[in-house]
């Protein structure tokens, strides 16, 4: 079946190769636009939707020109691991570790 | 250009940071597949898929396990579970279910003729660790349910 994805994390799905993606440069949970947005979401899942209709190979990758509404400060800030975290994130893949063992499912 | 984020290196960090011993391995193919529209855009009808599940967490069976699942469109559901996958939840919110499920966006389009239609339902696929279960099991669900529908391509939107 032909497929379009739409998301946010470019590293990683042209790691994984897939046959089109529109790339979103957004903070990951929005991939088709910015909450509340109705007007950029529209413009976005049109993008989508004309690279399910013009790319003819795999690994095609469109990148949307909608940008993101508000200053870049979220780019540094995913993930990251600072050094007062790492007490509690070792800690905390402790308990996941533990759960694991005895067959729980950690949300 | 913006330097876009490395979410790979990320991700390795944070993992590594909560002890696990080895890296996590993203999927990787060699060849890609690549079907091409069947017919018009504008005579297809779009399939959606999420990562996100059902408010209530139906989608999870005895063992706790999440499996596929499918909603209605119409009425589209107000909110969806995300906080048991990975966002940004320091920068943005989910709360506006359009923004990672654009139904609406997809609906407007078919007025418009862009394309021919929306199924039916959306598929919801859970995010596994386990990339034999998304491959094995819960991908060839989501393609029977999706052709079910009457789908004639699919448009994914992982959180």
């Amino acid at each position: 079946m032909p497929t379009v994805i739409v998301g946010s994390a470019l590293d990683i799905v042209e790691y994984c190769g897939v046959p089109r993606f529109l790339f979103t440069d957004f903070p990951l949970g929005n991939p088709c636009g910015p909450p509340w947005r109705q007007d950029l979401q529209r413009t976005i899942v049109g993008q989508a939707l004309g690279l399910l209709r013009d790319a003819d190979a795999p690994r095609t990758t469109g990148r949307s020109d909608v940008l993101w509404p508000s200053d870049d400060d979220w780019r540094p800030r995913y993930g990251r691991v600072k050094p007062e975290d790492v007490e509690r994130l070792r800690a905390l893949g402790e308990e996941r570790r533990r759960q694991q063992a005895q067959g729980r499912k950690p949300e | 250009m913006t330097e876009t984020v490395r979410y790979m290196d990320r991700t390795r960090d944070y993992y590594r940071a909560l002890g696990y011993p080895s890296d996590y391995e993203w999927s990787r193919f060699d060849t890609v597949p690549f079907a091409p529209l069947a017919k018009p855009l504008s005579q297809a009808r779009i399939g959606l898929v999420t990562t996100a599940s059902p408010p209530d967490l139906g989608n999870r069976d005895a063992s706790g396990t999440r499996q596929v699942w499918s909603g209605a469109i119409s009425p589209a559901p107000a909110k969806l579970f995300t906080d048991n996958v990975a966002w940004d939840k320091e920068s943005t919110h989910t709360g506006d279910r359009a923004s990672f499920l654009s139904i609406e966006a997809v609906q407007q389009w078919a007025v418009e003729g862009l394309v021919g239609g929306v199924t039916a339902h959306f598929q919801g696929v859970p995010t596994e660790y386990s990339q034999r279960k998304t491959m094995e099991i819960d991908a060839p669900q989501v393609l029977e349910r999706l052709r079910a529908d009457g789908a004639d391509a699919a448009l994914l939107s992982p959180l």
